[in-house]
């Protein structure tokens, strides 16, 4: 096995030179990675590999004699997920080192077919299995990057306002599921605390459908607010979704329900003793005389 | 023994729990409460539970059953100031106090129990000046 490592170690100019021009044929993305980085990754990998042939041999690269090779594959392929490289580039990072280490076999190895057969049948199986860890580690780096998104995504979709002092409103924007409840819920009753308001304007003009789930996620959120002392009030009921309640049998009549935002704020504000009035010394339009009836 | 103070003022009892409650202590309070009403012929009570942090089943009926009898011995109950962490508890428990009133502080307590429209009395500047 240590011939390998010997081919490997002996020819490791010539096989980086073919592996870069191998992979400047396909793979080569300029636009994302220099070719200076590149040539760097190539050249430490590539005298990673040839230890860890030397040191555990080729057959298990969870010996410890991998863990340079290990490790430095990991970083790559976690960089290049980050970069926006496509799984299929990263894995033939590795996987395009094969013709030029094939080649190197070729050369060395002419005397006898079978030893050749033999290192080359080897050499597949290494190369194949580090692919496998580029690509694990290309997945992880993607999954980690898509929870750490949808985690945002939860924090910046529930957003509480105020919109006059006292009266909040509550803007949801998505499906409610029980985890988003339980976030919305949260931010709720604490902003109700810190701003000390009476009255929360639940929006739902945002949630594509209300089933018996959300419904009964909502009436959660409802009887937490009226047991602090809050008031909630629902709106953006279109109509599709007030037929679905009605036919769905839920039971909302302890809530208010408006149709509107703006119904609820005025609603909000005629309960907090407040009034909305026309401010009369605004100079008058010309025309504002022909809508002055509509407006009534 | 350890107790509840149950305060009198005019014609309302202002209750404070302050402590972490315990079923003993709840019971306590329980006998007192209706003492008390009956005793002074109170009309309203109100239970200012800001400082209560944690709450199980026992105290969440205990409340509603605070409320009840006192509405039968004639007094109108108020919790004021429930913490978020109680209130998302209390629902999770199934427990939503149908009977309960509730207020934000121990103020908008009063001012429900007293029955006054709010805005009139608070005077807690929020009227905005009309340009």
């Amino acid at each position: 096995m240590n011939e390998l490592a010997e081919i490997i170690s002996k020819n490791e100019e010539q096989i980086r030179a073919e592996w870069l021009r191998e992979m400047g044929n396909s793979i080569q993305r300029a636009d994302l990675i220099s070719k200076t980085e590149l040539e760097e990754q190539c050249q430490a990998l590539l005298s990673a590999v040839a230890a860890g042939v030397r040191s555990s041999g080729a057959n298990d690269i969870s010996a410890p004699g991998w863990n340079t090779a290990r490790d430095l594959l990991q970083d790559i392929s976690a960089s290049r997920a980050r970069q926006g490289f496509a799984p299929a580039d990263v894995a033939s990072f590795v996987l395009s080192l094969k013709k030029p280490v094939f080649s190197a076999i070729r050369r060395e190895m002419a005397s006898s077919p079978d030893k050749q057969f033999e290192a080359v049948w080897t050499t597949t199986e290494l190369l194949d299995r580090l692919a496998l860890v580029t690509t694990d580690t290309f997945m992880a780096t993607r999954e980690e990057l898509i929870s750490r998104q949808q985690q945002e995504l939860l924090e910046l979709s529930t957003p509480v306002v105020k919109l006059w002092d006292g009266i909040l409103a509550l803007p949801i924007i998505g499906t409610l599921d029980s985890a988003r409840t339980q976030v919305v819920m949260e931010s709720l009753l604490q902003t109700v605390v810190a701003t000390n308001s009476k009255y929360a304007i639940i929006d739902i003009t945002g949630v594509p459908t209300v089933d018996t789930l959300v419904a009964q996620h909502l009436l959660k959120t409802i009887t937490a607010a009226r047991l602090m002392g809050a008031e909630c009030i629902i709106s953006g009921v279109r109509p599709q979704i007030a037929q679905t309640i009605v036919h769905l049998g839920i039971n909302l009549e302890d809530v208010v329900t408006k149709a509107k935002l703006s119904d609820a704020f005025a609603l909000a504000l005629q309960r907090s003793g407040r009034k909305v009035v026309r401010d009369g010394s605004a100079p008058a339009s010309p025309i504002s005389g022909l809508f002055a009836k509509r407006e009534e | 023994m350890e107790r509840i103070p149950v305060l009198r003022m005019g014609s309302l009892l202002l209750i404070t729990i302050q402590v972490d409650m315990h079923d003993k202590l709840a019971l306590q309070l329980q006998d007192d409460v209706t003492e008390r009403i009956s005793d002074w012929g109170s009309t309203g009570v109100l239970i200012d539970i800001s400082s209560l942090e944690i709450v199980d089943s026992f105290i969440g009926r205990m409340l509603a059953n605070i409320a009840a009898m006192s509405r039968v011995l004639g007094a109108d109950t108020v919790v004021v100031g429930m913490q978020p962490a109680v209130a998302i508890t209390l629902v999770e428990l199934g427990m939503s106090l149908p009977g309960v009133r509730t207020a934000l502080s121990v103020e908008a307590g009063m001012e429900l129990l007293f029955g006054s429209v709010p805005g009139t009395q608070s005077g807690s500047g929020d009227e905005r000046p009309q340009a």
